[in-house]
């Protein structure tokens, strides 16, 4: 859907999962990219948000993961590519409130069950897909 | 009201960012629940919490919360501190709960970020 628009900027981070000691990281790599193409407050903030959620999910469920950052003159496309446990029903793991997060994952602040809820309502765009057992893919786009 | 007021309402410690102490902040959120703040808390407001992990630290660097603050006597973690430090956002730590100390900053004049969830899509 995106062939036709020039890739200004790309690139690729990877992340550890099962381990909250990174997380942020690459959100916050995101952002600066973002602000120093001059991009708007609200985009940089929206994209480093849906970023972020994405990089607590690797942490929380997955054994590791990369986000794939796309930028054209229109959109910033953000991708969440992950090798872990999986989601069995996506429809479910929408719901606000549903949540399979550990003691520890809550002990941080997080597994509210509000993770890929914020997603979907923090870009113009998101897609999920997921095998149990294999992992989980997030496409993620915010209009510029 | 600036920062300092907040700090002298609370008698509140400052972890880091005494030289940000002159900044204005006019509305707060207050959760321990990090996702509920990545989901409501709109960007400037104060960040009110008894979470001490350095996520309370990242969460607010992405929705570009103006400071945190620790309630319930509760002092931040060492790699909090640091990555405060790293991102420049001021930490206060103050003796009151949760429940106390909104009530204190709000008969001061600070507001809720949002007075109620709302169905549309908001994304200041």
């Amino acid at each position: 859907m995106i062939s036709h628009e020039t890739v200004i900027y790309e690139n690729s981070f990877s992340l550890e999962g099962r381990t909250f000691k990174n997380a942020g990281y690459i959100s916050r790599q995101v952002k600066t990219l973002l602000q120093r193409m001059k991009l708007s407050k609200e985009v940089a903030r929206r994209a480093a948000i849906v970023t972020y959620e994405a990089e607590i999910n690797i942490c929380s469920y997955a054994e590791r993961g990369k986000i794939i950052l796309q930028v054209t003159p229109k959109r910033i496309i953000i991708e969440a590519i992950d090798e872990g446990q999986g989601i069995a029903d996506i429809k479910l793991a929408m719901k606000e409130g549903y949540s399979t997060a550990t003691e520890k994952i809550r002990h941080m602040g997080f597994g509210a069950g509000m993770g890929l809820s914020n997603i979907k309502n923090f870009s113009d765009f998101f897609h999920i897909t997921s095998k149990v057992g294999k992992g989980t893919h997030l496409k993620m786009i915010i209009r510029i | 009201m600036t920062l300092r007021e907040v700090q002298e309402i609370l008698e509140a410690e400052v972890f880091f960012g005494h030289d940000q102490l002159g900044m204005e902040v006019k509305t707060a959120f207050g959760a321990d629940l990090m996702s509920d703040v990545l989901a409501f808390a709109k960007a400037g407001s104060l960040l009110l919490t008894g979470l001490t992990n350095p996520q309370i630290v990242r969460t607010s660097d992405v929705l570009d919360i103006a400071a945190i603050i620790i309630v319930r006597g509760k002092s931040p973690l060492p790699e909090t501190i640091r990555l405060a430090e790293e991102l420049n956002i001021p930490i206060l730590g103050t003796k009151y709960i949760l429940f106390e100390t909104v009530g204190r900053l709000y008969m001061k004049g600070i507001v809720g970020c949002i007075e109620k969830v709302s169905d549309k899509r908001d994304f200041s």
